[in-house]
């Protein structure tokens, strides 16, 4: 089944006529069975052969990608999984789309997510909750949690997603695939439905960290659509694969953190591969991620409260009334934070806590050239975990939220998998701003000397 | 400290259309929120300025001129407006008549 093969195999593949891009394309329409068990896509694209067979000579060869519902899509539905744009067809490509098709990919379908990308479980999602692939009685965590489990099912070979706060690196945890979470402004965000603009970062979710770097050269860049993306420059990262690790100084965080004793020794050993491959690992001592919890609500939920004003029913999709509970506990909250009188006292607050955190990774990276740390602290949670709180994603993603209010660029891989339950968890690797290249080394020489990806295992029999 | 947030008041202000019901729910889980985000007020700050953009951008400009490739044909910019009238968008009335 040429659906279970990773992009980098794919394109080797197709390059060399060892198989023909209708072959993939038959396979993948199989694996789209398990669709009405999983919910995984809410829309395919109806012209994926003949978009495919037009660019069999094109870098990305004609090979589908899944792509997250809040990227606009010209001439595909895109809802961002809430009914209000239920009928919404764009006019016009986001900049990610429209750079993966010049590169020759092409769009498969749009994935679930949880509505506006408001959770980290997919639970939100107006259109039916993700179930995750490796076990479908958890959930495969969000908001971006129809394209891992898209990827961790074999029904795509690669996908697109985007992170405010987890929301690339925590399904991928959860489903135990990789996911790369780029520095705030590498990558634009022209075109994608808005949630956080301060922290919003589009992304690759793949099964290799070779395949996230793939797809990460073709999105990576300055967007003059987008005036928070930036110019500094961009690498080839593939340069980085199968670089040696020798010499490099890892710092180790978050590990005491509590509610993390059950999956903190299953961690932990772990970490032994990098000294074995001559790099130095030692316990760091960084801010409290619990206070990230409060900058990252305060924050989201102001910029949701803006972002979503434009939502009117008027130019394109249907009016307020269709929004879910999610998006309007945080459209609510948001102005009330940014109201007279409590605008000091939560934005202005969060946003000084966020220099804070800033400050305290710069000295950090004085002393460690990247900093590893649980994704999520613990397993997938079971179905209907999120019901009933309206902090759920918050506090599953602590670990991840400092990163992310900060801008810093992180990337997850499986790092252990629990043959009972078929759950794998997730390490978080976090590299300096615009030093994407190096956490992708080390990402890359975790998954290839260790045994917790299936996809490199499968390589290897 | 409890946290009483005037819920139809704010609801109002974001145009979001709430029952009675919702606005029991939605009171409940603003505490529940707020409690968390109030553990903030125990961070020392003073002298601490706040960061509003994470990569040190400021006053990003453009050149004042019309890109055509992004112009979309009247058709096209109405394509998905629930109702027009004579190739305008037709929008809530906002004014009274009299």
């Amino acid at each position: 089944m040429l659906n279970t093969l990773t992009l980098a195999q794919v394109l080797a593949k197709l390059k060399n006529k060892e198989i023909s891009q209708q072959e993939l394309l038959a396979d993948l329409e199989k694996s789209s069975v398990q669709n009405e068990k999983l919910n995984v896509f809410l829309t395919m694209n109806e012209h994926m052969a003949k978009d495919s067979s037009a660019l069999a000579e094109s870098k990305l060869m004609g090979v589908p990608l899944a792509i997250k519902d809040n990227f606009c899509t010209s001439g595909i539905r895109t809802t961002a999984s809430s009914t209000v744009l239920n009928t919404f067809i764009p006019q016009y490509d986001s900049t990610v789309t429209k750079r993966l098709k010049a590169a020759g990919g092409v769009i498969q379908g749009k994935t679930n997510m949880d509505a506006w990308a408001h959770g980290s479980s997919t639970e939100t999602s107006q259109y039916g909750r993700t179930l995750n692939p490796r076990n479908p009685d958890h959930l495969p965590g969000g908001s971006s949690g129809g394209s891992a489990a898209a990827v961790a099912a074999d029904m795509a070979i690669a996908a697109i997603g985007s992170e405010t706060a987890g929301s690339i690196r925590q399904p991928s945890a959860w489903c135990g695939t990789v996911g790369l979470k780029p520095t705030y402004g590498r990558v634009s965000r022209y075109g994608v439905i808005a949630m956080a603009s301060s922290t919003d970062s589009p992304g690759p979710i793949t099964k290799t960290v070779e395949d996230a770097a793939i797809l990460f050269n073709h999105i990576a860049g300055h967007d003059p659509y987008d005036g928070t993306s930036s110019t500094s420059p961009v690498e080839d990262y593939t340069a980085a694969l199968g670089q040696p690790i020798k010499g490099l100084k890892i710092g180790v965080v978050y590990m005491d953190i509590p509610g993390l004793a059950d999956v903190k020794s299953l961690f932990e050993p772990q970490l032994k591969v990098f000294e074995e491959l001559g790099a130095h690992v030692e316990y760091a001592q960084a801010m409290d991620p619990n206070h990230s919890i409060g900058v990252y609500t305060v924050v989201q939920r102001a910029e949701v409260s803006s972002n979503l004003g434009r939502f009117t029913g008027v130019r394109y999709g249907d009016d307020r009334s269709h929004f879910g509970d999610e998006a309007k506990r945080r459209i609510m909250l948001g102005t009330y934070t940014l109201s007279k009188g409590y605008s000091d006292k939560y934005y202005l607050m969060a946003q000084k806590v966020r220099t804070l955190f800033l400050q305290d990774f710069t000295e950090l990276f004085k002393k460690y050239d990247v900093l590893i740390s649980l994704t999520s602290p613990g397993f997938a949670k079971k179905i209907g975990a999120s019901e009933g709180s309206a902090m759920f994603g918050e506090l599953e993603d602590m670990l991840v939220e400092p990163s992310s209010i900060t801008g810093l660029p992180g990337i997850n891989v499986p790092c252990y998998h629990d043959p009972k339950t078929n759950l794998s968890l997730g390490m978080n690797i976090m590299a300096p701003m615009w030093h994407e290249s190096l956490m992708i080394k080390v990402a890359d020489a975790f998954e290839k000397h260790t045994q917790w990806n299936p996809w490199r295992n499968a390589e290897k029999q | 400290m409890k946290t009483q947030v005037p819920v139809s008041h704010i609801a109002q202000l974001a145009n979001i259309p709430i029952t009675k019901d919702e606005e029991l729910k939605l009171e409940a889980a603003f505490e529940e929120t707020l409690a968390v985000v109030e553990k903030l007020q125990s961070v020392n700050v003073s002298g601490v300025e706040p960061t509003f953009q994470v990569t040190g951008l400021e006053n990003v400009t453009r050149e004042d001129i019309i890109d055509e490739q992004r112009m979309f044909t009247q058709e096209q910019a109405l394509a998905n407006a629930r109702a027009q009238h004579d190739g305008f968008f037709v929008v809530p009335q906002v004014i009274s008549q009299d």
